[in-house]
């Protein structure tokens, strides 16, 4: 069943986007990410202009963080605290995001930019997460008790001043690097399309060292908020939100989520990170053999102001 | 088919009459088109349509009309855009947008129906000096002053990309006469054709030469829901936004509602 997308101006297959949909939320509800890094990919494989993909991204992301903020709001892991300065620094990226967005589009480096990024950071993402995961997988195997990094441990971080004390978290830091991560976020979910859970999880984790329970809700509490500035953001200026394309992505997402939860549970964490591991270095070799292989046409049309 | 003779018979009964007052010099030929509406609305679903614009020449030659020797040529032509055209070169492996032109005022769309193959109805250069037909329309550059190769090669690539999006399209045979003055033109609308205000233009030849030239306009507009979502993105973009938002929160919480496990 083919549907007319207002604004990105093409027909497309109701029923491919709502399996898309439906695929990333499988693996978001599994792995407990927001989906954006995958979705927007996909869309631009599906010739969605990357314009389009990466504001209606942004959008399909606010709801599946709203529904995962939820359960972590009834089980109180989430430190709004932290969230909220994360915030702050997120709403500062994601403004000088969007203006870089636009920069890129006049010049019409936008599309090429989108790609690098998405492949240098899920490339490094990717294969930072396999080779822990491996490294996991054999250190079980063998039998040897697992590595835990205490979160008492302190680096240069814990040295910067304008210290904070975040209670739910168990935290007392410096707002500099927060601040700096929630713009860092910010700003790729603007020019990527990505809430950036991916991201914030383990800097939370490993840089911050917040507590591994309250870091999923607070990530997705502060992405509900960057992500719905960014599309606000794309809408008024770029005008690129696709609202019917985010609906159709997002009714197969919840659906997909529920499930994906379900098949999670039965896979142990390692296994579980070693597959997220591949499925995203998978997105990002296919977007770099798009890089380098000879485009069909070598020239392309632009209307000045338009994608 | 009959009524068509009738008028037919009317407009040649009409020409004979007006034939003894300007006995030495004959009326010169013209030509006219009409449109039956001075808008089209597409719908979403919108797949391509073909145009019918019908027209008639004005005091034709009789002789000349029976011996096939005026020819027609009726162009749509979409609102006039600025266009970047870019070429892609490699960067250390990597395909990167390079260079580019930009053309001011060049036609969305154009799409052209004749009676005979182009190269049949005249001269290359009055094709050049009309700037008539896909190939010899006149592209402005926006930058004079860049090298006329660089101007040749980019201003090619932009024809080639308008033809393979379906918007520049050629329908020779397109332009039938259904009788000495009466004709049918059949122009196509791509699939994408732009909204706008386009513009029809006819063009007579006899043997070879431009006689005379007539235009019409036409509004393309799109309608259904579909467009109503595009118009109210673009008139009222905040509004759109904080509606996509409210609409993927209550979806994340209604998800939530319908598929909670815990």
């Amino acid at each position: 069943m083919g549907i007319y997308l207002p604004i990105a101006e093409i027909s497309v297959n109701v029923f491919v986007l709502l399996a898309m949909g439906a695929a990333v939320g499988f693996l978001s509800g599994m792995f407990g990410v927001g989906g954006g890094f995958l979705i927007t990919p996909l869309l631009i494989f599906y010739n969605i202009p990357p314009a389009i993909a990466v504001a209606t991204g942004a959008n399909q992301v606010i709801a599946s963080s709203v529904s995962g903020v939820l359960s972590h709001m009834k089980r109180g892991t989430l430190d709004f605290k932290l969230g909220s300065v994360l915030l702050a620094g997120g709403v500062i990226g994601s403004t000088g995001g969007i203006y870089v967005f636009a920069l890129l589009r006049r010049v019409g480096q936008l599309d090429l930019f989108i790609s690098l990024l998405y492949v240098i950071l899920l490339g490094t993402v990717g294969g930072l997460m396999l080779v822990e995961s491996i490294n996991a997988l054999r250190a079980t195997r063998s039998g040897a008790a697992p590595v835990l990094k205490k979160s008492g441990q302190h680096n240069w971080i814990h040295r910067l001043p304008l210290k904070m004390r975040f209670r739910a978290s168990k935290l007392f830091v410096s707002v500099i690097p927060v601040l700096g991560l929630g713009a860092g976020i910010g700003f790729l979910s603007s020019i990527m399309g990505v809430g950036g859970g991916f991201i914030m999880v383990p800097a939370l984790i490993y840089l911050l060292k917040v507590p591994t329970n309250v870091v999923i809700g607070t990530s997705l509490f502060q992405i509900i908020f960057t992500s719905a500035y960014t599309t606000l953001v794309h809408a008024t200026t770029n005008q690129t939100v696709d609202v019917m394309l985010a609906f159709l992505l997002m009714a197969g997402g919840v659906a997909g989520a529920q499930y994906g939860a379900k098949a999670g549970q039965r896979l142990r964490g390692e296994q579980l990170r070693a597959l997220l591991a591949l499925l995203v270095l998978a997105v990002a070799i296919r977007l770099a053999i798009d890089l380098f292989v000879t485009p069909p046409n070598l020239y392309s049309l632009s209307g000045v102001g338009l994608y | 088919m009959k009524g068509l003779k009738a008028l037919a018979a009317i407009v040649f009964l009409s020409f004979t009459a007006a034939v003894p007052a300007t006995a030495q010099t004959p009326l010169a030929e013209g030509i006219q088109i009409g449109l039956s509406t001075d808008a089209v609305s597409i719908t979403a679903g919108f797949s391509g349509a073909d145009l019918t614009i019908f027209g008639s020449l004005e005091n034709p030659d009789p002789l000349v009309a029976r011996q096939g020797r005026y020819d027609v040529i009726v162009v749509l032509e979409g609102p006039p855009k600025p266009v970047v055209v870019r070429r892609k070169d490699r960067v250390l492996g990597v395909w990167v947008n390079l260079d580019s032109e930009t053309f001011e005022n060049v036609p969305v769309s154009y799409s052209v129906a004749t009676t005979r193959p182009l190269q049949d109805i005249t001269e290359p250069n009055s094709y050049k000096q009309l700037s008539l037909g896909a190939s010899n329309l006149y592209m402005q550059p926006a930058d004079a002053g860049d090298s006329p190769a660089t101007i040749e090669e980019f201003t090619a690539a932009l024809r080639e990309r308008k033809a393979a999006a379906g918007l520049y399209s050629e329908n020779v045979g397109g332009v039938q006469f259904l009788s000495q003055n009466l004709f049918r033109a059949t122009v196509r609308l791509a699939p994408n054709v732009p909204v706008g205000t386009h513009k029809a233009r006819a063009f007579l030849f006899k043997s070879g030469l431009f006689i005379k030239e007539s235009s019409a306009q036409l509004e393309i507009r799109k309608s259904g829901f579909e467009q109503s979502i595009f118009r109210v993105a673009h008139d009222y973009s905040f509004l759109y936004g904080v509606f996509a938002i409210s609409l993927a929160m209550v979806t994340g919480w209604l998800g939530r509602l319908v598929f909670r496990k815990d």
